[in-house]
């Protein structure tokens, strides 16, 4: 079986806010509250990652707010360049070999990022050609997924006008319009009401079934459980656990994640 | 909702898609910025035009009819005000984009995620910022000359120069603008345009010629850390060159000096915004 990633010793610390720190400068995946302060006021993010995802998998990265999860979806999308190691993503170096490694990755980021000044439809076809697909086979890909993600009335429409569960939808239709070998999606469901969760879980669920390689960060168990063939459980930057959904339960007396994460970690799911 | 089968082949680590040459991904970034560019229009025409227009109106029209004025004050003020509406276009056309993106909607996340090196997305909207900058110029000066009247001196007989001038002009601004745009967070706008505009506009030899700061000597020697003196100044050579000037060469030195440094900090600046 093929490597879709594969990451030696991945490090990353942020620096102390000095100087340079601007209000409002911070990257939307820098790390939250959670992650280890260190003397000096770095924060360490990521202490020596190691992972492989088989290409074709569905994979899930779990923890707490903090743990480390958008660090390295922000490192495995070459937004965020780590301190050491090394990450190889759809067989480019996401340091060396970034803009390789974009072209073959698309990315729904934790928050809907859409561009505003642009409407729904303009969003998919632009960024196609950001890819170099041309706007005739653009414009067929942005029909059509629109018309799957079932937000092809909206096509036409301002983003800002799309409700947080139709904007994600869009998200995914862009990170899906130029062919991506492996979808990264941060934390998607957050913010969705039930309704709007299940379905992007069918979606997700389909393309997973078509063959495509899915990393999704969550620190919501039953997300993981419903959908991952395996499970990373990660806290302060460093790997817990890295099996079935399961293998993992089975070696909890209630059967539950959440029990198996407490007792690997020592903390609370929301510590 | 959902359909089970592919819409299209899912492509493999054995059988990737070719690479996208940078020129191509270059060429799509700026299409969408022009897309927006085209679509605000009447609105880019309006923050541009109407301040420059307004004060040729009272500079350039009613003081000379008045008498306030020297004969001659239109051809140092002409050029000062195409300059003022090529900086202006052009900075703002990048400044305010870059601060809202940046800042509060995050959207800009998804254009680094282009195949394309982070530097050539920031220079992608130096482009866009220039080509906007040289479009207000190109509108301001048919109206303005038309406010004005006949201006002694006028001449567009020194095309290439004025040429090189707009070009390098539209590059120091938008560089400018850029390096603003990423050095300012969306609470600091305010202080952005009483601080570093508002001064830059007054002290930019806009209204007025360099040469003619020969009678406050320290403040003529302390507006050279502005751009907006040598495109201001640069427009006068070339387009009004009767009028004492400052030298050429020094102009187009000078303008390719600030247009590197400012390019250089925003790349830098732009690089660290965007990647963790």
């Amino acid at each position: 079986m093929t490597a879709a990633i594969v990451t030696e010793g991945l490090r990353k610390v942020y620096p102390a806010a000095g100087g340079l720190a601007i209000p409002g400068a911070q990257p939307g995946w820098a790390p939250s509250s959670g992650a280890q302060p260190r003397g000096g006021g770095e924060t360490v993010a990521l202490e020596g990652l190691d992972l492989v995802v088989n290409e074709g998998e569905f994979f899930g990265l779990i923890g707490p707010n903090g743990a480390g999860k958008t660090t390295t979806i922000g490192v495995l999308t070459t937004r965020v360049i780590p301190t050491g190691g090394t990450a190889w993503v759809a067989g480019a170096d996401v340091v060396r070999q970034s803009v390789t490694v974009r072209q073959r990755i698309g990315v729904v980021p934790q928050r809907p990022n859409p561009d505003r000044a642009l409407d729904a439809w303009e969003n998919l076809v632009y960024h196609a050609a950001y890819f170099g697909v041309n706007r005739k086979e653009a414009a067929r890909r942005a029909t059509e997924l629109l018309e799957r993600l079932g937000i092809a009335d909206k096509a036409r429409m301002k983003v800002d006008q799309l409700s947080g569960g139709q904007q994600q939808r869009l998200m995914i239709a862009r990170a899906l319009i130029h062919e991506p070998m492996i979808l990264f999606l941060d934390e998607p469901t957050v913010g969705l009401d039930p309704n709007a969760r299940n379905s992007l879980w069918e979606i997700l669920r389909d393309l997973h079934a078509q063959g495509r390689t899915i990393v999704m960060t969550t620190h919501y168990m039953p997300e993981a459980d419903e959908l991952s063939d395996r499970i990373a459980l990660i806290d302060r930057g460093r790997l817990l656990a890295l099996d079935t959904p399961e293998n993992l339960k089975k070696q909890t007396p209630d059967g539950s994640l959440e029990t198996f994460f407490i007792a690997k970690s020592g903390r609370g799911w929301d510590a | 909702m959902s359909a089970t089968t592919a819409p299209w082949p899912v492509a493999s680590i054995a059988n990737p898609h070719p690479p996208v040459p940078a020129g191509r991904v270059f060429v799509a970034l700026l299409s969408r910025d022009l897309r927006v560019a085209r679509r605000e229009l009447p609105f880019f025409l309006i923050r541009t035009v109407m301040q420059p227009i307004l004060f040729v109106i009272v500079f350039g029209y009613l003081l000379p009819k008045m008498g306030f004025t020297q004969p001659g004050y239109q051809a140092a003020l002409l050029p000062g005000i195409l300059a003022l509406s090529l900086m202006l276009a052009s900075a703002q056309s990048v400044t305010l984009p870059m601060v809202t993106e940046f800042g509060w909607t995050k959207e800009i996340e998804d254009r680094p995620l282009a195949p394309i090196s982070i530097d050539l997305v920031a220079i992608e909207k130096i482009v866009n910022a220039m080509i906007q900058g040289i479009i207000a110029a190109i509108v301001v000066l048919p109206l303005a000359r038309l406010v004005m009247g006949p201006v002694p001196g006028f001449t567009f007989s020194h095309f290439p120069e004025l040429t090189l001038v707009v070009v390098l002009s539209a590059a120091a601004a938008s560089a400018f603008g850029l390096l603003l745009g990423v050095l300012i967070s969306p609470q600091q706008i305010g202080f952005m345009f009483s601080l570093i505009i508002t001064p830059m506009i007054f002290f930019g030899c806009a209204y007025y010629p360099w040469r003619g700061l020969d009678v406050v000597p320290w403040l003529k020697y302390a507006v050279l850390v502005n751009p907006l003196v040598y495109i201001s100044e640069g427009l006068r050579a070339s387009l009004t060159p009767s009028v004492a000037h400052m030298p050429f060469i020094a102009i187009i030195a000078a303008l390719i000096v600030l247009t590197g440094g400012f390019t250089w900090a925003a790349l830098v600046r732009f690089r660290m915004r965007a990647l963790g």
